[in-house]
């Protein structure tokens, strides 16, 4: 088990589809400084691979991704 | 001895052979190579993040996939822009936005498939919206005047075809703030510098 970075913002997208989480995404990212880390929480099955396109496009990396009973778990952080 | 001499002779060529490829081919290989990466720069700065989409249609189905690929491009960071033409100025058209329908006519897809003839009876059109609505519900989809807010938010361009404000008798005042008005001119101009470009 890798050891979870520190969050810094939380944001919570379960129970949303397709493009909402994307979007709420970037706009929680937005409001980030350089460094800090955002945890997003989805249920929608699609997020894995639109977070891992996300994340290709916008240069932001992806620490860490989870899956558990309540979604998948995307630590993002921002970069500059 | 001749033996040594001819192969004295044979480096003697070899060197003066590749003394006058370098002297005519290096620059000639230099000013291709240079002229090919400037034509190519040139058209890659021409070139920006951008996505450009026409709206045509005005059913309820048919405005969410440019709303969904414009608000997602821009949360992507890219540039993003929807032309609203003919019936695809009901999405912005503040009187019909919160209102559009989904066709029971010849429309095979529907999960429910309805026999056209009896898609034709009056009042199926709701009962086919209905429909679509409440399966937007169930995945919390939301409305289209949300998703035009959002892709306000989002700085997305949003063009209403002035053409068509014409010929419908639309105006300005009619569409959702913020929105641009112009001509087939206005889209191809912005169209022209985009990586991606849609017909919806």
């Amino acid at each position: 088990m890798t050891e979870m970075p520190t969050i810094d913002h939380e944001l919570d997208c379960r129970g949303l589809s397709c493009p909402l989480p994307i979007i709420k995404t970037k706009k929680a990212i937005d409001g980030l400084a350089p460094g800090q880390t955002l945890r997003m929480i989805a249920t929608d099955p699609g997020s894995v691979n639109d977070m891992a396109a996300w994340v290709s496009k916008t240069g932001h990396v992806m620490v860490a991704q989870t899956q558990d009973t309540g979604g998948f778990n995307f630590y993002i952080r921002k970069v500059g | 001895m001749s033996n040594a001499m001819d192969k004295d002779l044979d480096a003697q060529v070899e060197a003066r052979v590749q003394a006058l490829l370098d002297q005519k081919l290096g620059p000639l290989v230099d000013e291709r190579v240079a002229k090919a990466l400037a034509t190519h720069q040139a058209k890659g700065n021409g070139q920006l993040d951008r996505i450009a989409i026409i709206a045509s249609k005005g059913s309820l189905d048919m405005a969410y996939p440019p709303l969904i690929l414009a608000t997602t491009a821009a949360a992507m960071g890219m540039e993003a822009g929807i032309f609203f033409t003919f019936y695809g100025l009901d999405i912005i058209n503040r009187k019909k936005y919160a209102h559009l329908k989904v066709p029971s006519l010849a429309n095979p897809a529907m999960p429910v498939p309805v026999p056209n003839i009896i898609g034709a009876l009056p009042g199926m059109t709701m009962i086919a919206t209905a429909m679509m609505k409440s399966w937007m519900g169930r995945v919390k989809l939301n409305s289209v005047p949300e998703f035009i807010e959002m892709a306000k938010d989002l700085d997305c361009t949003l063009i209403g075809c002035q053409m068509t404000m014409d010929v419908m008798g639309i105006k300005k005042e009619d569409l959702v703030e913020g929105v641009q008005v112009g001509g087939a001119a206005t889209y191809l101009e912005f169209a022209s510098k985009a990586k991606i470009s849609l017909f919806i």
